[in-house]
């Protein structure tokens, strides 16, 4: 992990030379206040969603509520006690880049479930939509796994993850 | 103007965080017992565009997040909104209102340990020709109830801003312990 320099520090970076089902950011500092991920990737194989995995948690401590319009209709649905979270039913289909940018505010401290709010955009087939997301642990975030669930992420995708630090 | 040879590869946005044009200006932890208000006074009117960005909880049964500008609680706000409940998509709006609406966070008798999360941005907030525009990303989910909304809010005066106020459902409500609200600088 790159050394803290800033309010809004890029932390790590990950762009993709070969075909990738997972990406994982490890041993995130717990100094930042918030973390933004920015997200610009296309599918290899189909249309996948993207995932995440908070400090390997396998368990069904993942919820979500969300917005999404697709061109023709907007629709909301939410799902509970899931393994992963879900971050939009955005997807970005092979050839097709979708971006996301995605909140994990106040993620280091360990009173509190996080929260994962999210924006996903993709242009050519999917739409637009937004993510609200619950983690039920009160755990500090230390790493984040995204997962393109049995697929993968194509060349050139790229993964950025930041840190931001309040005033103190 | 070019922004390619600054960092290659970058975004637009990244490029611009990279740079450190994102500063800190005041943060906020509650503490025990709550807050009924959160409030940003003296705001330094030396950048472009503000960012609060929040995990909250109200310590009440109203779970709207709402807020004032300079102390205005005038008919001086009007909003748009589209959400998602989980199962349905609605859009409202409202006019001549007492205050600007963020959002709905989890509040007295939702899930344990669970917040709200918020992304809020002010911009052009110092600029004295226009009304000034406030737009929001927020949402909480509770593992079986939830919603996640977007929000646009006009403050029609063209006053610089340089104090907000956060309140839960118009000051009918407060925030719970471990609430936490940032407010950034972004540089232009």
């Amino acid at each position: 992990m790159a050394a803290k320099t800033g309010t809004y520090t890029l932390i790590a970076s990950n762009t993709l030379s070969a075909i990738t089902t997972d990406i994982t950011f490890s041993s995130i500092p717990a100094t930042y206040t918030d973390l933004v991920i920015v997200v610009n990737y296309k599918a290899y194989g189909g249309s996948k969603y993207l995932s995440m995995r908070l400090n390997g948690d396998t368990g069904t401590n993942y919820s979500r509520t969300e917005l999404r319009g697709d061109g023709t209709s907007a629709t909301s649905q939410r799902l509970s006690n899931e393994a992963y979270a879900y971050l939009t039913s955005i997807y970005a289909p092979t050839g097709d880049l979708g971006t996301f940018i995605i909140n994990l505010n106040d993620y280091s401290n360990t009173t509190t479930y996080k929260t994962i709010l999210t924006r996903g955009n993709n242009a050519g087939t999917a739409g637009v939509g937004a993510n609200v997301n619950l983690w039920r642990s009160t755990a500090a975030i230390n790493t984040i796994l995204l997962t393109a669930l049995g697929s993968g992420y194509d060349v050139g995708s790229t993964f950025k993850l930041y840190g931001i630090e309040a005033a103190k | 103007m070019s922004i390619s040879s600054a960092k290659s590869g970058g975004t637009g946005i990244s490029l611009a965080l990279d740079n450190n044009f994102m500063e800190p200006i005041a943060s906020t932890l509650v503490g025990s017992g709550g807050v009924g208000v959160i409030e940003f006074l003296d705001i330094p009117q030396t950048y472009k565009h503000l960012q609060i960005r929040s995990n909250v909880r109200s310590s009440t049964a109203n779970a709207n997040f709402t807020f004032q500008v300079n102390g205005d609680g005038g008919t001086n706000y009007s909003n748009h909104n589209l959400y998602g409940t989980g199962s349905a998509v609605s859009a409202g709006s409202g006019t001549s209102e007492t205050a600007g609406y963020c959002g709905w966070i989890a509040q007295t008798g939702s899930t344990a340990n669970a917040f709200g999360g918020g992304v809020i941005d002010i911009l052009d907030y110092t600029n004295i020709n226009k009304n000034k525009t406030i737009r929001s990303l927020c949402g909480s989910d509770l593992n079986g109830s939830g919603l996640i909304i977007m929000n646009s809010v006009c403050w029609m005066s063209t006053v610089p801003i340089t104090s907000l106020t956060f309140k839960v459902s118009l000051g009918s409500g407060g925030f719970a312990q471990y609430s936490r609200m940032s407010l950034y600088g972004i540089k232009g």
